[in-house]
């Protein structure tokens, strides 16, 4: 038995004192965690994750468009199919790790039980989403610059606007951990989630890559629905002259308005997972 | 400080798909009562299966009970479970959230979460890792530790971020001596300083002997007993356990040998037996003559212990618990 006996403790000092039931005061609650410290805290603790385990990972999906790009050389004809696979490709690195990666783990998370740490946490779930939305999209970021300017030099289009990715990537990657989180919280079990994350990716390359006027009606009308594609043609139309930035603003508009409108959706995911 | 009233939680049955055999429903909990008092270390002591898992998850809110009431230092926990976040603090029986995370970074992280600011959490993750001996490894990501050394870890994130009570699963699974004592000296410092209540989950007799305040003893989703250890021993004061290990086989054409297998419980070469002292003395006379003494490895004579108890309460489990 312990060394301290149960009735000599301190007692009301601590202001957790027993209630009768019914009758009395409840004890004080402890504080809550706020939602952007914990974000904060969530974002650093996935990025410190995503950096031990999925720099392989990144690596393959680097290579994985890097290797479409010189595929597509032999292909592509024109100016503007050659702007069309450079932005697909890289926005096909966010989409592998933000969209299949995020799936996978949020997937394996829930099935192994993982989710009642954070749900045994006082923290805002928009936080836990949040967080590990924003590590997985950061994460992708060198992927993309380098599958990006590696593109630019092998098709020979101009560096000048690569800036456009400072945003192309945090909306792009909103809206693809968006629905990738929400596949791995929704899908009843991991395989299912990973199958999710796998076949959105796998949209995210063939509808993002191959220019849009070679496709049959019906998968452009696919393409158009994919969040991905605003994020590829925004980033697209600014190889030209004189870009019409108002459209690119449009594309990047929708990116952000799937964004808000998947992470919501992820959020709302997240509670019905934690609190079964 | 935690009462259970009428907790029933039944996990629906699945229907088997081709081939498969389906899942009947399991009732998990059924009609659980339990007091816990303010500074108390209680146990919940069960076989395999016996729904002490099922039980803390909805004390803590993960689980959402059939039937019954949880309140916890006067808040209702069904009604909010939100706020068990805020009261206690919970140590699962899985880590998967932690697993890639450093032993430094989970701690901190998880303090984060419990609503420290990042100077509390950094002066609270040196303090608890010093406190139970991680500092040398806690660079080193709970992946690559040994079972023992994770499940440590795991501990001491959940210590990060004071709670009045704690609740833990299987705390000292896997861990050496060393460990379990850093676990244990940890536990009671928190209840001597601040009155910190501890329910946990335990396999172990031994552990439940020396650390419970009070136990529970759960078997198939009903609190069979619940007394101190001291307490629940004295139920089965009057036996002996004797315990008789053969060399090859028993030898079963001494009569004796052979009527005594009637109340042995046998796991391999291993009896148990649960005798009234006579008897006891009288089987060891048995045993350790004639015939029998050829065939026999080795025999213990004891006082009984919880796990005793345990089986003389009709637990379902008849080969007792599991005994590290
Ligand atoms: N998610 C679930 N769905 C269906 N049945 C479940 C589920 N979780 C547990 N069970 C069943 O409920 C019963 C109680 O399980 P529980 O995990 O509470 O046991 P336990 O006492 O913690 O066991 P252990 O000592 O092995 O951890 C078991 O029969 C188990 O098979
Ligand atoms: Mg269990």
């Amino acid at each position: 038995m312990s060394v301290v006996p149960a009735e000599v403790l301190p007692g009301g000092a601590l202001g957790v004192e027993e209630t009768a039931p019914g009758g009395g005061a409840a004890a004080e609650l402890g504080p809550r965690a706020r939602l952007w410290p914990s974000l904060a805290a969530v974002y650093r603790a996935q990025l410190s994750r995503a950096r031990v385990a999925r720099i392989p990972l990144l690596f393959v999906a680097t290579f994985q468009s890097v290797g479409i790009m010189i595929m597509m050389r032999g292909v592509v004809d024109s100016r503007g199919e050659a702007q069309s696979v450079v932005a697909g490709s890289s926005v096909v690195v966010v989409a592998y790790v933000a969209l299949n990666l995020l799936a996978q783990y949020f997937g394996q998370l829930r099935a192994s039980g993982g989710l009642d740490h954070y749900a045994t946490l006082p923290v805002p779930p928009a936080s836990v989403v949040l967080g590990a939305a924003a590590a997985y999209a950061s994460f992708t970021v060198p992927g993309t610059l380098v599958t990006a300017a590696f593109g630019c030099v092998l098709f020979g289009l101009p560096l000048g606007n690569l800036w456009i990715l400072v945003a192309v990537i945090p909306l792009a990657g909103a809206a693809l951990a968006g629905l990738g989180a929400a596949c791995g919280l929704l899908a009843p079990r991991p395989e299912l989630a990973t199958l999710l994350g796998q076949l959105g990716m796998s949209a995210a390359l063939l509808l993002g890559v191959l220019p849009p006027d070679r496709m049959p009606g019906i998968i452009r009308l696919a393409r158009d629905l994919l969040p991905s594609t605003y994020g590829v043609e925004a980033y697209a139309r600014t190889f030209g002259a004189h870009p019409d930035w108002a459209v690119v603003l449009v594309d990047l508009g929708v990116c952000a308005g799937v964004g808000v409108v998947s992470l919501a959706v992820a959020t709302w995911a997240y509670r019905r997972a934690a609190v079964r | 400080m935690c009462a259970v009233r009428g907790l029933t939680k039944t996990y629906a049955a699945v229907k088997g798909r081709r081939g498969a055999p389906g899942v009947p429903e399991v009732r998990a909990t059924d009609g659980v009562e339990l007091d816990v008092r303010r500074g108390e270390i209680f146990g919940l002591l069960g076989p395999n299966g016996a729904g002490k898992s099922t039980l803390v998850r909805q004390l803590t809110g993960l689980l959402r009970p059939d039937s019954g009431g949880v309140e916890i230092l006067g808040h209702d926990i069904v009604r909010h479970p939100e706020r068990a976040a805020r009261i206690l603090a919970y140590l699962g029986q899985e880590s998967s959230a932690l697993d890639e995370l450093t032993v430094s970074l989970a701690a901190e992280t998880t303090g984060r979460l419990r609503g420290l600011d990042a100077r509390q959490a950094r002066g609270e993750r040196d303090a608890v890792l010093e406190e139970l001996g991680l500092t040398p490894i806690a660079g080193r990501a709970l992946k690559k530790l040994s079972g023992g050394q994770r499940r440590l870890a795991c501990f001491a994130a959940a210590l990060v971020g004071e709670r009045p009570l704690l609740v833990l699963d299987e705390p000292t699974t896997g861990m050496d001596p060393v460990a379990r004592r850093a676990v244990w000296a940890a536990v009671d410092r928190r209840r001597a300083e601040r009155g910190t209540t501890v329910v946990l989950v335990t396999h172990n007799v031994i552990e439940a002997e020396t650390v419970l305040d009070r136990v529970a003893v759960l078997d198939q989703g009903r609190v069979i007993a619940c007394d101190t250890p001291a307490g629940l021993k004295e139920r089965v004061a009057g036996e002996v356990r004797v315990e008789l290990v053969w060399r090859d086989r028993a030898p079963l054409d001494v009569p004796e040998v052979a009527v005594l297998r009637e109340r042995a419980v046998e796991s391999g070469r291993r009896w148990t037996l649960r005798l009234a002292p006579e008897e006891a003395r009288a089987a060891v006379a048995t045993v350790t003559g004639g015939a029998a003494f050829a065939a026999l490895d080795d025999f213990t004579l004891a006082t009984p212990s919880l796990e005793d108890v345990y089986l003389a309460l009709g637990g379902a489990a008849r080969q007792g618990l599991v005994k590290a």
